[in-house]
């Protein structure tokens, strides 16, 4: 079936558009294959809103006489509202909505049609691969080597084609670690300590099961990775309980016993619905105005979304203790090893490695810890906030990593190139998307969906120096040491700048942070 | 001194309230001071604590270490000390609690503190802040309002200033008539006059109604304040209490306004809790708030059980409905509470900041805090427990008062010259008692105690030193296109004040700041600018012509003036020693001072930011982790009183 046949009323005239703050506008409503488009033409000047239908997440529509209201729900948080005169375009155009919002076809999405003209499809796709990250990472030669083992996806469907393990284990332990650990994740490395060599390495749960079955190469995958060094720290991000029940599904931990030089602390973490369900109750309490101060805190607290974002920090700060402080390598892991995995192990690395600071540091931490690392973004990200629709695998994972960071960058203004501009950006892109980058949930997809050929990277597009400039922090100030945040519940704060954008209040903070850009520029082109 | 028996204990140490860190040093006594000198011989830390800020002492049950001392300050710091003997212990225990209570004014730091200026400094310090001055800013007197002198002698109410401004309608009679109808004879008076409307904020106390009594010359005092004001015929009359109070007051003989007696009057209740609900409230979040390993839940929790930013919001809904009535409505306004001296001074001060962008600006805020809370009256001896208290009397009013004024700053970042920290020192000197300003409950005792003349006056201590408390980003621009502040009072709006309140929890505050940063960088524009402007004046001495030049080597951030130690800055505040260690460093050259803060034990961390005392989790000595570091930093406030 084609797009367009989901069209039946491709423009109404004298719609109005309704937004919060702003003034009341007529214009003309187009519904194309994948945006939404409204224009108002008045004199002159014409003003246009551009919505990518996947960008929004729910509708309503309600009649009002011969006329119909559709409210539109975005993944972005903003809530806008349309009249349409005439209750059967109304009634048209929303279930165009509902149609072109939901495909599911990922060959379909727009960045397989957006071609802007300073684009080009020619050339790498991405800012690095895994080679070329151990190509630069001189500090890895000596230990580590890179893998080929999942060349065609078959040891581990969710991991990239090539990974960095320990040099002296080769494939075939590698293949046997593999079917020891859920969804063949098998331990590999995500960082390496700039000076003192230590290791942070990820993977899923071992499928130790109700017997407790060993696995002889994986304890020498581990044996490897500590490589004579006293201790390992595993951080188990699952309470000992729920290892434990992990157990009676196939799951497991790794014992004391068989892994005799790793010391397993376990963290519980809210996963998967839970955490989905926790976004649907901040973003409804921060949009519901007519509530008292006690009943905004009560649905703050409810919410547990900042609980979320102080275990997602107080792990990170634990692991990057054991490998900054401690001198230990480290393995993450909790049950698939997709989520609460990379949240922690991406943060520590913002937390200790200078390098992951800058924009460039940042996205290519980004797309190895993410993207590369088989975050399933499709899954997560299918719906927001506001969707009616029941949960499926969706989980706002990388939306709570951009929290984290800003509440890193809030306690260390200086030390992050970038500013909470490119956190917002991000946390729109990974929603919806001109740009290929956040499409599929692995590599191995990607491949097959041929995205690397046919659509644009965002973050090759980001880093252009004139895009690049409005995501810069003004104030920043490269510093190489560690920047430990405070977890006390006094230091977290909601981020307003995402979770209250579209109110009155974001206009003040903006002027503010444009007062503080023209100091710095003063300052610069004074000294 | 004779209260002094132990004035120096050795190898005491000192807990850290939120993790299990610990350092050991010395304590002394002194008449005026508690200091711990940490005995860290490379970066001793330092803290003073005046005897004014000690809160309460307590003497906890001895342990294998020693004997715990806890100790809770005013300005809420808490400390933690461990004296390794009982005997001293006790010594210090009961000199604290003499020193902690003094009989009378004359023991008060204020008479004894000296910075060393002459009378004549002194005396201009005094007199940076005039009201008569003020009133006429405001355009006062004029053909509507009169300057009265019948409170000259203190005789018509004893807690108002001398000067009070009246409408010119209101004769004499009518005036002691009126007061004799308030609590505590706080008569209806002007404390401001918006000059565009010609609508003016009137204060009082609350009416001795009783169930049924009425007073003609109060009645009308207040038809002269409608009649006063052009635009608009009826005059709201704000109880800030919430009804229930008020009605209760009936029955002792007090009470409120009668609309049916009172023409053209608009009564309003706004439902502000008294000066024992706000003692309570502030309690239970101390409380919550200095819990260990508190967790998010918890913390949530405890703050929505507190009750606190419930009040603050009701504070500031208060102020904004004051604010529109006067510039929208053109309406004239009477506020007061029971007896017009906490609900009523928060609810006109935060009011009138709201109307008029001068009181935005230091020397605005200044002049507002003298006029509504100092001179009408706000019982600061009593509330801010200055001496031999009650504690039943102690309430945190001005201290809600200026977080209001911060919610405000958070919400209106360019709106304000001053920043936050401008304001929690001003909260510090409340309760110092250092400087004259705040001592007493109304401007006659204050007048008795001869302040002007035997203390020393703190704006002008605050001027002194202005730089440190400006707002980088405050726009002049920002104020004319908005000289009424219409601030949100959605409850997401209403954040816990960590800077105030864990003022001196170090390890919970950001660890670089921008407010610091940009400061700084503004203050080096202006000068690198005077530089510039020096340069030209030289060049065209030599007849050159003056394009395009730079100076040649832009001064480096430490020629900057140094600023106080704050957490909030991020900047160390040097007490004289450690200044005259700094200038010794400085001849040592830049890689000496690269090498010498913080790291020892090859931990790395920035300003203070540190794993152990975060307290992430449970690495605790095992596996042979190394001991733990020492984090080198200067505690701020150390050298509060050095100044």
């Amino acid at each position: 079936m084609e797009l367009s046949e989901h069209i039946k009323t491709a423009n109404v005239e004298d719609v109005t558009l309704r937004r919060p703050f702003h003034p009341a506008l007529r214009g003309t409503l187009c519904v194309t294959s994948h945006h939404l488009l409204f224009s108002n033409r008045k004199d002159e000047a014409s003003w246009q809103l551009l919505i990518l239908l996947k960008n929004i997440d729910a509708i309503e529509k309600r009649a009002v006489g011969s006329s119909g209201t559709i409210t539109i729900k975005c993944k972005d948080l903003l809530v806008l509202q349309l009249e349409i005169p005439g209750m059967e375009e109304c009634l048209n155009i929303a279930s165009s909505i509902e149609a072109l919002s939901s495909l599911e076809s990922v060959t379909e999405m727009y960045p397989f049609f957006y071609r802007p003209s300073h684009l080009t499809l020619l050339g790498p796709w991405g800012l690095s691969t895994t080679e070329q990250y151990y190509k630069q990472t001189e500090r890895l030669w000596d230990r580590w080597r890179v893998s080929k083992v999942n060349s065609d996806y078959s040891v581990c469907p969710s991991y990239p084609s090539a990974v960095i393990v320990p040099r002296e284990v080769d494939d075939d332990k590698l293949i046997r670690s593999a079917r020891f650990r859920q969804g063949g994740r098998f331990p590999v490395l995500s960082y390496c300590h700039h000076s003192n060599g230590m290791v942070i390495m990820r993977s899923s749960q071992p499928l130790t099961g109700a017997n407790k079955k060993r696995c002889k190469e994986d304890e020498l995958l581990l044996q490897a990775v500590i490589d004579g060094s006293e201790l390992g720290y595993i951080i188990d991000l699952r309470s000992a309980q729920q290892a434990q029940q992990a157990r009676m599904t196939g799951g497991g931990f790794e014992s004391k016993s068989c892994y005799r030089h790793w010391k397993r602390i376990h963290r519980h973490h809210e996963r998967g619905k839970v955490v989905q369900e926790s976004l649907i109750k901040l973003v409804e309490a921060c949009s519901d105005l007519s509530h008292s101060v006690d009943r905004w805190l009560s649905k703050l607290e409810n919410s547990k979304w900042l609980s979320h974002v102080h275990s997602a920090l107080s792990t990170a700060g634990l692991v990057v203790e054991c490998v900054e402080r401690d001198g230990h390598s480290v393995l993450v892991h909790g049950s698939e090893g997709t989520d609460n995995t990379l949240l922690v192990s991406s943060l520590a690395q913002i937390i200790l490695d200078p390098a992951s600071r800058t924009v460039t540091g940042f996205l290519c931490l980004l797309e190895r810890e993410w993207i590369q690392a088989g975050h399933p973004f499709q899954q997560r990200c299918a719906h927001s906030a506001y969707s009616h629709a029941r949960l499926k695998q969706e989980c706002p994972s990388f939306l709570l990593l951009l929290d984290c960071v800003w509440q890193v960058w809030r306690q260390f203004p200086l030390a992050l190139e970038f500013s909470e501009a490119l956190l917002l950006r991000l946390a729109q892109e990974v929603y919806a998307s001109n740009y290929g980058t956040f499409l599929c949930n692995s590599e191995q997809e990607r491949c097959a969906a041929g995205v690397k050929e046919n659509t644009h990277c965002l973050f090759q597009s980001m880093l252009k120096p004139d895009i690049e400039e409005q995501y810069l922090n003004p104030l920043y100030e490269p510093t190489d040491l560690a920047i430990w945040p405070s977890v006390h519940p006094q230091s977290l704060q909601l981020w307003t700048g995402m979770f209250l954008r579209w109110t009155e209040y974001a206009q003040n903070m903006e002027e503010a942070r444009e007062e503080v850009w023209s100091i710095v520029k003063e300052h610069r082109e004074r000294v | 001194m004779e209260h002094i028996r132990t004035p120096k204990v050795e190898q005491v140490k000192l807990l850290d309230r939120f993790s299990n860190k610990s350092v050991t040093g010395t304590l002394h006594l002194t008449a005026t001071h508690l200091i711990f000198v940490e005995s860290n011989s490379t970066s001793a830390q330092e803290i003073w604590i005046l005897h004014h800020h000690i809160a309460s002492v307590e003497k906890l049950s001895l342990t294998t270490s020693g004997c715990p001392l806890l100790i809770q300050c005013r300005n809420f710091r808490l400390v933690h000390f461990v004296i390794p003997r009982e005997r001293d212990c006790h010594d210090i225990y009961s000199s604290l609690l003499r020193l902690l209570r003094p009989v009378s004014y004359d023991e008060l730091y204020a008479f004894s503190y000296n910075p060393k200026q002459n009378d004549q400094q002194r005396e201009e310090g005094w007199q940076l802040i005039d009201l008569a001055a003020e009133f006429e800013r405001m355009g006062v007197p004029c053909d509507q309002w009169q300057l009265t002198d019948v409170n000259r002698e203190y005789k018509v109410c004893e807690t108002y200033p001398r000067d009070l401004y009246v409408p010119i309608t209101a004769s004499k009679p009518i005036i002691v008539g009126s007061s004799k109808f308030r609590s505590k004879g706080r008569f209806p008076v002007l404390t401001y006059f918006y000059q565009e409307k010609k609508a003016a904020v009137c204060r009082c106390s609350q009416p001795l109604s009783g169930f049924s009594a009425r007073c003609l010359e109060d009645e009308h005092m207040l038809q002269a304040i409608s009649k006063a004001n052009h635009n608009s015929r009826c005059i709201y009359v704000m109880d800030t209490r919430p009804k229930l109070n008020a009605l209760a007051n009936r029955a002792a003989g007090k009470g409120y306004e009668n609309e049916d007696n009172y023409p053209n009057i608009r009564f309003q209740f706004v439902g502000i809790e008294n000066i024992h609900v706000m003692r309570g409230s502030l309690q239970k979040l101390l409380e919550v708030m200095g819990t260990r390993s508190l967790s998010m839940t918890d913390y949530l929790v405890g703050l929505e059980n507190s009750g606190w930013l419930r009040h603050i919001k009701a504070i500031m809904d208060a102020a904004i409905f004051l604010a529109k009535a006067v510039t929208v409505e053109g309406a004239s306004v009477l506020v007061h509470c029971s007896d017009g001296w906490d609900r009523t001074a928060q609810v006109c001060a935060l009011g009138s900041l709201l109307m008029d962008p001068y009181y935005r600006t230091i020397k605005g805020f200044m002049v507002l805090i003298e006029k509504d809370w100092i001179s009408f009256g706000h019982k600061f001896a009593d509330r801010c427990d200055q001496l031999d208290p009650d504690p039943k009397e102690v309430s945190p009013i001005f201290t809600q008062f200026l977080e209001c004024v911060w919610q405000l700053t958070e919400q209106f970042p360019q709106a304000f010259e001053f920043s936050e920290w401008f304001l929690i020192q001003i909260h510090e000197h409340v309760h110092s008692c250092q400087f004259g300003n705040f001592l007493g409950n109304s401007q006659r005792q204050r007048e008795d105690l001869q302040l002007k003349e035997r203390t020393y006056s703190l704006w002008a201590h605050l001027l002194s030193e202005k730089q440190n408390y400006l707002n980088p980003v405050y726009s002049l621009s920002f104020a004319e296109s908005h000289p009424v502040l219409e601030p949100s009072t959605q409850a997401y709006h209403f954040k816990f004040w960590r800077n105030m309140y864990h003022q001196y929890d170090r390890s919970m505050h950001p660890r670089q700041s921008i407010l610091k940063h940009v400061l700084t960088l503004k203050e080096s524009n202006r000068e690198l600018e005077g530089t510039v402007q020096a340069l030209k004046t030289k060049l065209q001495a030599f007849g050159v012509s003056t394009s395009p030049l730079k100076p040649q080597t832009p001064p480096r951030e430490r020629s900057l003036p140094s600023r106080p130690q704050s957490l909030i800055l991020g900047a160390p505040l040097l007490s004289r020693k450690e200044v005259q260690q700094e200038e010794d460093e400085e001849v040592l050259g830049e890689e000496a001072r690269e090498d010498a803060p913080a790291s020892t034990d090859g931990e790395r961390t920035v300003e203070g930011s540190s794993a152990t005392e975060n307290g992430y989790g449970e690495l605790t000595g095992s596996f042979g982790s190394k001991n733990e570091p020492a984090v080198v930093t200067l505690e701020f406030g150390v050298a509060r009183m050095t100044c």
